[in-house]
């Protein structure tokens, strides 16, 4: 917009987000005033808990020895045939856990909630993999636990809102606006406005208000960490580019944060272009979007002439978001990552493709980021090294592909 | 826009304030532009004034009204699908302002005001009659670089919140920071009726704070007020009170039948003057 005022943005290197809570311009706290102490609160803790060796310590002994961590960096050897050029390298979110990255977030924000004295939880769940990442943790530290999940959600995915209430947690069905993803966000932050006192809000992907972006992001950035030791071993050197698919965008900046400063590192995140960048029905919010704020921050979303928000779609429920996390937003606004649509045909022959190679069956969240390599293989040169956040595991996808291919 | 139009429209709040007398509560209405019908609210903004009103609160519907309960998020919805935007609201404050000078505070979220352009906004609110600016997820921080330029340029007011969880030093942020007046949220939670017994009992203490640390700014308080025994309960410590879903929801209860607007305008009053 050119009549928004920025606020400076010269930096020396990457120390984003600023005192304020901005990347760049994008980010802020867009919340009614009766968040605004709970999220002074939350900052204030962080940042203790950050810098606190017990809690660092106790996070990765709960990483190593129930999420799983470290997770292995898998050569693709098949796919690399396949392509007949270049070192694709899998990095194995798929095998934390619950079957994808977003545990790594719910495990740093439960402990952090439990060092702030809070016993009751709260999120919202679009597909029902955050939902299920918050009652998995929820029940192995006995907190009570209630997930927002839009109706229409909870039709679709009926089976991992079975599995969270086996693993304790009450699902709270929402009914209002487009009864999906957008609208539980909606429904969650005014339960937070509501029960501000004693209740933490846990949210599944680097977005809302600060610091809740930084905080996501800080959680998952040993994807990266683990990622360039682990290429360091094998290969020594850093990774010529990094692939990962965006929606809310947590898995990517996971990934892409220990490599923002290493120049030479081309970062690639994938968004959802459903039937095509261009159409109606489509989740690609760099493509189609424009500025604006939506969950409590300033980033790109897609929306109407008139500013109001529209609905994504997306094959992948994952992906399905009309907003992105604004670090996104400020990587592609200073083109330190390039941002690719893919539609939901090019992800679900990616899914097939990586099945019969490489014995594997991504989410397809994750098939967003593999379908790619189509595009970029060519480009690459020989000894090119290729490396794909692998996010999660297509196990709870079987729905949707066997729609797809079988039937 | 005319210097004297600019210098009516900075003052239809300060002048309501100005010249109350003693003791009588300022009753603030809130009404979606284009609940239940665009062609409607021009209307029953007038029916409000007539009926009682003081001020009015005009919500510029957005989809995705976190700060709202269900109420006036179906009211929203509606206004949505009848094609409400910001020139339909533009339009219904110039066609009130035909007739009645009664102050109009615009109340919205952020994203509509972004995509219109912020300076946009404010130049086209002032000129069509507007007096001031409610922006429920926009604090006082981002508020600053964000929207007080064209607030200051335009003399269109920022009102902000406080609520019974703000620090006394937040308050006094606020307070600094407002102009026309200071919203009271009442409880912490979103807008929407609440059984007045719940209501009356949480204020108390809360309010003695408010009126320690706003001090420059007349206060209006809301959030869950929904008869006239509500109303003098909650706003006897301040200077009056807004309603809005119950509102609403009188609207929803009488909507489509016969004379339903003169049934709504009797609730009106009662909420005034009681009975």
């Amino acid at each position: 917009m050119s009549d928004l005022n920025i606020i400076p943005q010269t930096r020396k290197t990457y120390d984003w987000p600023s005192q304020a809570g901005y990347y760049g311009k994008f980010g802020g706290k867009f919340v009614p005033e009766i968040l605004i102490p709970a999220l002074d609160e939350l900052e204030k803790a962080y940042k203790e808990a950050w810098q606190d060796e017990v809690f660092q310590k106790t996070r990765m002994d709960h990483l190593h020895n129930y999420v799983g961590r470290v997770t292995p960096l898998t050569f693709a050897e098949r796919l690399t045939e396949h392509y007949g050029k270049g070192k694709i390298y899998l990095k194995r979110e798929d095998l934390c856990h619950t079957g994808a990255h977003k545990i790594n977030n719910t495990i740093g924000q439960v402990l952090l909630a439990m060092r702030m004295g809070k016993k009751k939880i709260i999120a919202e769940t679009g597909a029902g993999q955050h939902g299920v990442a918050t009652a998995t943790v929820c029940a192995r530290f006995g907190l009570e636990c209630i997930v927002y999940m839009g109706a229409e959600d909870i039709e679709r995915q009926k089976l991992n809102v079975d599995r969270m209430r086996l693993l304790g947690a009450e699902v709270r069905s929402v009914t209002s606006g487009s009864q999906t993803l957008k609208d539980a966000t909606n429904e969650a932050i005014r339960h937070w406005v509501t029960h501000v006192e004693d209740t933490f809000y846990i949210i599944g992907s680097a977005v809302g208000p600060h610091p809740y972006p930084q905080m996501v992001r800080d959680f998952q950035a040993i994807i990266g960490e683990e990622t360039k030791t682990q290429l360091q071993d094998i290969e020594g050197r850093l990774p010529d580019y990094v692939i990962a698919c965006v929606g809310g965008g947590s898995n990517a900046i996971g990934i892409f944060y220990p490599f923002i400063n290493d120049e030479q590192v081309k970062l690639i995140g994938t968004e959802a272009a459903g039937l095509g960048a261009e159409s109606d029905k489509t989740a690609a919010t760099f493509a189609k979007g424009g500025t604006g704020v939506l969950h409590g921050s300033m980033s790109y979303l897609l929306q109407t002439d008139s500013g109001q928000v529209t609905l994504a779609h997306s094959i992948s429920a994952g992906l399905d978001y009309p907003g992105v996390g604004p670090e996104h937003s400020h990587l592609f606004d200073t083109g330190r990552v390039q941002y690719v649509p893919v539609t939901d045909k090019e992800a679900m022959d990616a899914v097939k493709l990586t099945s019969n190679l490489e014995g594997i069956i991504p989410a397809i969240e994750t098939g967003h980021a593999m379908a790619w390599l189509e595009k970029l293989m060519p480009k690459t040169k020989k000894d090119d090294l290729i490396v794909i956040n692998f996010s999660g595991r297509g196990d709870k996808d079987m729905g949707t592909i066997s729609d797809y291919f079988f039937s | 826009m005319t210097i004297d139009a600019v210098k009516h429209s900075i003052n239809r709040i300060d002048k309501l304030f100005a010249e109350k007398q003693g003791d009588a509560k300022i009753m603030n209405l809130f009404i979606t532009a284009g609940y239940p019908d665009p062609a409607e609210t021009a209307e029953l903004i007038l029916g409000y004034e007539k009926n009682g009103a003081d001020l009015i609160e005009l919500g510029m519907p957005f989809s995705d009204p976190l700060a709202d309960g269900p109420t006036i998020q179906y009211s929203s919805e509606v206004a949505l699908k009848k094609g409400v935007t910001m020139d339909t609201i533009f339009g219904i404050i110039r066609k009130v302002r035909e007739k009645s000078d009664i102050p109009i505070v615009l109340m919205g979220y952020i994203n509509p005001v972004i995509h219109y352009g912020v300076e946009n906004f404010f130049r086209d609110a002032a000129a069509a009659g507007a007096d001031g600016l409610i922006m429920p997820d926009v604090p006082v921080e981002e508020s600053s670089y964000l929207l007080k330029p064209a607030s200051e340029k335009h003399g269109l007011p920022l009102i902000y919140l406080v609520a019974p969880n703000s620090t006394d030093e937040r308050m006094q942020l606020v307070d600094r920071n407002s102009g026309g007046f200071v919203y009271c949220v009442s409880v912490t939670g979103v807008t929407g009726a609440r059984q007045g017994e719940d209501i009356r009992q949480s204020v108390g203490r809360f309010i003695q704070r408010v009126k320690k640390n706003v001090t420059e700014n007349p206060v209006l308080i809301g959030f869950g007020i929904s008869s006239h025994e509500d109303a003098v309960e909650i706003s006897k410590e301040v200077d009056g009170f807004i309603v809005g879903s119950a509102l609403i929801n009188n609207i929803r209860e009488h909507e489509g039948k016969e004379n339903w607007k003169e049934k709504h305008f009797d609730f009106v009053r009662s909420l005034k003057y009681g009975g």
